[in-house]
């Protein structure tokens, strides 16, 4: 019996530490008052993989996840099947991901979609699109807007998709 | 035939310790193995230097040669002053930019190289130019750490940038 606590213990340690050692959550930019960001999301005219037209503005009235991120940069990478799980999970509730890929090149990006089955708009991004939304100055970069248009957080680094997916469903509740 | 209580207690006591210190140095082999086999440029190693090292050294009057490695995005909305473009070394084109880059300088020369374009463990483009470097013999190349991205470590906390219309080249 002692031996199975003394073993428990061990991986519950080893747990920890790994733990502590791989995950660096992403940090959720606020505002001094502890509330988030008081900005609007910026109104784009954008064109999916597809060619598809998405006007930015179409999705007030829904909660938006934006996700600036790039095929070679792995943290980005680990974090598109978490997206599309939340993309799936919250469709119903409103809830739209958008992925915009900040690729110097973008000849594998439809491959990876595909591979990875992203059920969201991915849109190449550009130095444009990146200045609209504040400077994106490292990936992956995400934002959470809020039904009424507005930023309700930043968060610059791997998501924790746990907290996140508390927030968005914080959000999705709301009116705003 | 009851046992004695205290060699046992001992015996558990060495048994958790073993166990405690083998489990920790596992985890933290895990945790730390992905940069470590990718490449040297480990945390407080003496191949980087830091955000403020570097700030001091391109307001000296003798200034290394600070190269970014990273994507054009990133470079192409803040960068440290004087930098100059490379691309990501992960492409063997930026690569090959980068030997150009460096063909005519001394092996002696002072190199700063950079990225920040994400995590520091995570960065695809860091590591292949310092040792495409090392294998040219520079013997004065030390990378730039940034630990989360060059927003983060370098424009948040203030450190002096060139804007888009400042350089040449890329936009």
């Amino acid at each position: 019996m002692r031996k199975i606590a003394i073993i428990a213990a061990a991986i519950g340690l080893a747990a920890c530490v790994y733990y502590a050692g791989h995950h660096r959550g992403g940090k959720a930019v606020r505002g001094p008052d502890g509330k988030p960001p008081a900005s609007s999301a910026p109104a784009l005219t954008l064109a999916d993989l597809n060619g598809n037209k998405i006007l930015t503005s179409s999705y007030t009235g829904k909660v938006v996840l934006v996700n600036f991120w790039a095929a070679w940069c792995t943290p980005c990478a680990e974090e598109i099947p978490q997206f599309v799980a939340l993309q799936g999970k919250y469709r119903a509730q409103d809830l739209q991901v958008i992925g915009i890929s900040m690729e110097d090149q973008d000849r594998t990006l439809r491959d990876f979609c595909e591979k990875h089955k992203v059920n969201y708009p991915v849109i190449a991004g550009n130095q444009k699109i990146a200045e609209a939304y504040g400077g994106i100055l490292g990936l992956p970069t995400t934002f959470l807007i809020g039904r009424d248009g507005r930023i309700r957080a930043k968060y610059s680094g791997l998501v924790d998709f746990a907290k996140l997916e508390q927030e968005v469903v914080a959000v999705l509740q709301t009116n705003q | 035939m009851r046992r004695t209580p205290f060699p046992f207690r001992l015996h558990d006591r060495w048994i958790t310790i073993a166990a405690l210190v083998f489990a920790t140095a596992l985890a933290a082999a895990q945790s730390s193995g992905r940069s470590a086999a990718a490449s040297q440029l480990t945390p407080g190693s003496a191949e980087l230097i830091q955000p403020h090292e570097l700030l001091k050294a391109i307001q000296s009057s003798v200034k290394p040669t600070v190269l970014y490695v990273g994507p054009r995005f990133l470079y192409a909305q803040a960068r440290i002053p004087g930098a100059e473009f490379i691309g990501p070394a992960s492409d063997p084109q930026s690569l090959a930019n980068l030997r150009k880059r460096v063909a005519l300088l001394p092996k002696t020369s002072a190199i700063v190289l950079y990225c920040g374009c994400c995590p520091w463990d995570h960065c695809p483009n860091i590591r292949p130019a310092y040792n495409e470097l090392q294998k040219r013999g520079f013997t004065s190349v030390r990378a730039l750490y940034i630990a989360k991205s060059f927003g983060s470590d370098w424009v948040e906390k203030g450190y002096p940038v060139d804007q888009p219309s400042e350089h040449s080249g890329v936009r």
